[in-house]
């Protein structure tokens, strides 16, 4: 333990006079008049697409199709149906998975992210092993902001979150945008009405 | 990296391909571009940066006790928690880990932190091969190359040059330079690394007190892949990563993705609390002479970084030198002020990188005064006599010059005359000045000499 106590002293020793923390604003904040329009308009920029519903049926259809066809679909909302479990379900197996529906907590309009809780997520690799990725979110919980998302959510309640927005990419080659890099190749976000 | 070129030098062979160099010069400033339509896009933006520069300074002045805090939380919630005192201890906890747990398949996400310590290669001595996850790192992996940004790894190099490595290492179509067709190879190569991993791990951009979580920000969804698929994860930290509380990711994640690419956010904003049922996390929280920085007066708010490489994409001599010019790990401006802390002698050439014309300064989104730091380790570096002994003298002989009116003057007329008569002496290859320039054609007189001649008449 000698290097923390030799870390900790040189700090203590070095450390500059106290300074004070800001105050966050609020009122400072950008506006927008139309939160679900923002969030659309940013996750349709980020490679992700955005659809409003009045109600389930629509969705409900598509996973009966899917699992037809021999689709692996898992299904993380208890409104489509009764919830797959795959807390443990490996790695291995889940890199067979086609698709995920997931219920998030809140989107936010100023980057179009979305907060999953690991209990939503059913097993923390889900939403990034499956190929593509499906999220419903109440259209009533779309905030503005970052800062309005950390003081409606309690991020350390569960093991794990993640706030996701869009698709994997990456530009990693000349610059060149590619969606689809190590997740899901496809995001698309269902704000329910 | 003792015996590598210095800057100017490697700088030297990177311009050598002009239409390279171009094409690295017009890519980064489009960059830049993206990061001002983002930054213009909230009309709060100098607020955040305000408040960013604030916390961040407000965490320095605390540190000892919030990592004391952070600690105790993380260890609360399950995350085993080891101090390096520098890079070789970091190294050797790594691999007590591996070695403990018997593992051989291990994966890892961006880690500058890792680089700095020299981590892949101290490990590959050891017998262990770590796999590169993040797209530009694998790239750059397979070349046997550093990265050359700590956001964009592969950016010096072209479609071609990825085709080509592909090609050779995952047997991909050869000259099928299509980035779709590249990173769909990847990531089938990947897929196959991140479902066997025994051990996986990560950087951290922000680590909270508060809570004992620590933050990993990606596009890819590798550092997710990775320590989620393997058994063991071990997320490694300077220790500058902290801040307070978790309300303050707010402020630095709307900065930090729109610094470095423009976007609104990075895809995945991954917040980690706890193992998973039978899952081993390990932070590693390493010093690596950051507490002696700490200590200098001067340079202290270079700790408040966050790696977003806004500094690099501005950069005038970065743009059109390439990040390998800067033989360490974190390249570019900051890269400038943070290396001769580590070590002076082997960095000394970095802080004269620049053009000091601030513009790092200006797109800091913590408001790190980078550009003053630059001009003041210049000094420091003169004054350790780390600075060589041809500039040296030019700047002691201007000094001398410049507090004798009367022989500055001699010396000026003696000069145009000289310009005049034997072009030769100043327009050749000894004259740094003159490469890529021609000297401009002497005046006849001075200016003092045409002001007096001018205002008597």
């Amino acid at each position: 333990m000698s290097a923390r106590e030799d870390i900790l002293k040189a700090i203590a020793g070095n450390k500059p006079a106290s300074a004070a923390l800001p105050a966050i604003s609020f009122d400072e904040l950008i506006q927008y008049a139309d939160v679900l329009a923002q969030f659309k308009t940013v996750l349709q920029s980020i490679g992700g697409v955005a659809e409003e519903i009045a109600d389930f049926d629509a969705l409900k259809k598509e996973i009966a199709i899917k699992k037809e066809t021999g689709e692996w679909v898992i299904n993380r909302i208890e409104a489509l149906g009764p919830l797959d479990a795959v807390d443990n379900a490996s790695a291995t197996q889940l890199e067979k998975l086609d698709v995920a529906y997931i219920q998030g907590t809140l989107a936010v309009a100023e980057n179009g992210c979305i907060w999953l809780y690991e209990s939503q997520m059913g097993n923390r690799i889900v939403p990034f092993i499956c190929q593509h990725l499906v999220i419903v979110v109440d259209a009533k919980n779309i905030v503005p902001t970052m800062h309005h998302a950390y003081q409606q959510l309690d991020t350390a309640k569960e093991g794990f979150g993640v706030f996701l927005a869009g698709p994997s990419k990456t530009a990693d080659i000349e610059q060149s945008l590619v969606i689809g890099a190590h997740g899901a190749r496809s995001l698309r976000v269902f704000l329910l009405r | 990296m003792s015996n590598t070129l210095n800057h100017a030098q490697a700088a030297a062979n990177f311009i050598a391909d002009e239409p390279r160099t171009n094409w690295h010069n017009e890519t980064l400033w489009f960059v830049r571009q993206k990061r001002d339509k983002a930054a213009h896009g909230l009309p709060e933006w100098e607020k955040l940066r305000e408040w960013a520069s604030q916390i961040k300074n407000h965490t320095l002045s605390h540190l000892d006790e919030y990592l004391i805090e952070f600690e105790k939380n993380a260890k609360a919630n399950g995350v085993q928690v080891h101090w390096a005192a520098n890079g070789d201890e970091h190294n050797r906890i790594v691999y007590n880990i591996i070695q403990q747990n018997n593992v051989t398949k291990i994966v890892k996400s961006k880690s500058m932190l890792t680089e700095e310590c020299g981590m892949n290669e101290f490990l590959h001595e050891k017998g262990i091969d770590i796999v590169d996850t993040d797209l530009g790192e694998r790239i750059v992996q397979f070349r046997k190359e550093p990265p050359s940004h700590i956001v964009l790894p592969a950016i010096h190099l072209k479609k071609k040059d990825v085709s080509d490595t592909f090609h050779e290492h995952l047997h991909t179509e050869k000259d099928n330079h299509d980035p779709q067709y590249l990173t769909e190879a990847a990531r089938q190569h990947l897929r196959e690394k991140f479902i066997e991993a025994e051990l996986a791990m990560t950087g951290v951009n922000f680590a909270v007190a508060e809570t004992g979580a620590f933050v990993v920000c990606t596009n890819e969804g590798n550092a997710d892949m990775g320590a989620h698929a393997a058994p063991i994860h071990i997320a490694c930290m300077g220790f500058e990563k902290i801040i307070p509380k978790a309300e303050h990711l707010s402020v630095f994640l709307r900065l930090l993705a729109r610094s470095a690419t423009g976007q609104p956010i990075t895809t995945y904003s991954s917040h980690f609390m706890k193992p998973r049922p039978g899952q081993q996390v390990h932070i590693v929280i390493v010093d690596n002479e950051r507490s002696k920085q700490l200590g200098r007066t001067d340079f202290k708010n270079s700790l408040k970084c966050i790696r977003c490489a806004a500094c690099f994409n501005t950069c005038p001599v970065y743009r059109r030198s390439g990040g390998h010019s800067y033989h360490t790990a974190v390249a570019g401006p900051i890269g400038s002020i943070l290396n001769p802390n580590i070590d002076m002698r082997a960095n000394a050439d970095l802080p004269f990188a620049s053009t000091l014309c601030g513009s790092c300064s200006n797109v800091c989104p913590v408001k790190i005064d980078i550009h003053d730091q630059l001009w003041k380790w210049r000094q420091v570096l003169v004054a350790e006599g780390y600075v060589d002994t041809t500039k040296k003298i030019g700047l002691k002989g201007m000094a001398y010059l410049f507090a004798k009116p009367g022989l500055y003057r001699f010396a000026g007329k003696a000069g145009r005359a000289v310009m005049r008569i034997f072009p030769f002496l100043v327009n050749n290859k000894l004259n740094a000045w003159y490469k890529q320039r021609e000297m401009p054609a002497p005046p006849k007189q001075s200016f003092r000499d045409w002001y007096i001649k001018n205002k008597k008449s």
